[in-house]
């Protein structure tokens, strides 16, 4: 029991920069992992060594994050926010700056700089653009789930997809690829 | 076959290919698109290459 929750106790800081990856709140964050780690706690016999505690209590994590999310959304709607994406294209629909390759982008992979990049990038999106995209990209939800969660449409959650994408794509090939 | 995409479309729909399955009617216009641009074709790339790097986010202990 006390090795358990020592254990449990372990995987604190890592949880704590999963859910700040989520929710921009740090309060609603720390709270998201406290009350995982007291169900972790009262659920010990549930986890039972069945798989790796970290993959375990993560998807109790996601199951908190989510639930934030959601009541979050009920009291205050988010607007989208105007990010104007709109000018990456000309009005015949042509990209007015083409995607170049990128070199290297798996040596990246390799590297933090290229992560605390990424997070400043991620910081940037509005508010619910971020939060749709890091439950599709980060938590791995299905689009469908995700929708309901949030209660938008499919189509909406597909456009926030998108916009998400084409920002991060932006920030990227400024501040990292073009170096 | 609902005549030529446009790049932004193309886009749009090879974001969407990440998150739904394309019609035919899609897959096939973005197919087309795709082997004649070549920035729709690296926007691609780097839409897949932003999930496989968000999965690894936070993974690794500092």
């Amino acid at each position: 029991m006390e090795d358990f929750r020592a254990e449990v106790e372990g995987q604190r800081a890592y949880l704590l920069r999963y859910a700040r990856l989520h929710l921009r709140d740090g309060g609603a964050a720390e709270d998201a992992v406290q009350e995982t780690l007291l169900a972790a706690l009262a659920g010990e016999k549930t986890f039972g060594g069945r798989s790796n505690l970290r993959t375990w209590l993560t998807g109790i994590l996601k199951h908190k994050i989510v639930d934030i999310i959601r009541k979050a959304g009920r009291e205050q709607p988010l607007p989208d926010g105007d990010d104007g994406l709109d000018a990456l294209f000309d009005a015949r629909g042509h990209w007015i700056d083409p995607p170049a390759e990128w070199r290297g982008p798996d040596a990246s992979l390799e590297t933090q700089q290229f992560f605390a990049k990424l997070e400043e990038c991620l910081g940037r999106l509005p508010a619910k653009t971020a939060r749709t995209f890091m439950m599709r990209e980060h938590m791995g939800l299905e689009t469908a789930e995700i929708c309901k969660e949030l209660a938008l449409t499919p189509t909406h959650c597909w456009v926030l997809l998108h916009r998400a994408r084409l920002a991060l794509r932006e920030c990227l090939q400024t501040n990292w690829f073009s170096r | 076959m609902i005549g030529w995409l446009k790049c932004r479309d193309a886009a749009r729909l090879a974001s969407q290919a990440m998150d739904r399955r394309l019609t035919l009617g899609e897959s096939a216009a973005l197919r087309v698109h795709l082997s004649i641009c070549e920035g729709c074709t690296n926007f691609r790339k780097q839409v897949e290459f932003l999930r496989a790097a968000i999965r690894q986010l936070g993974t690794r202990d500092p």
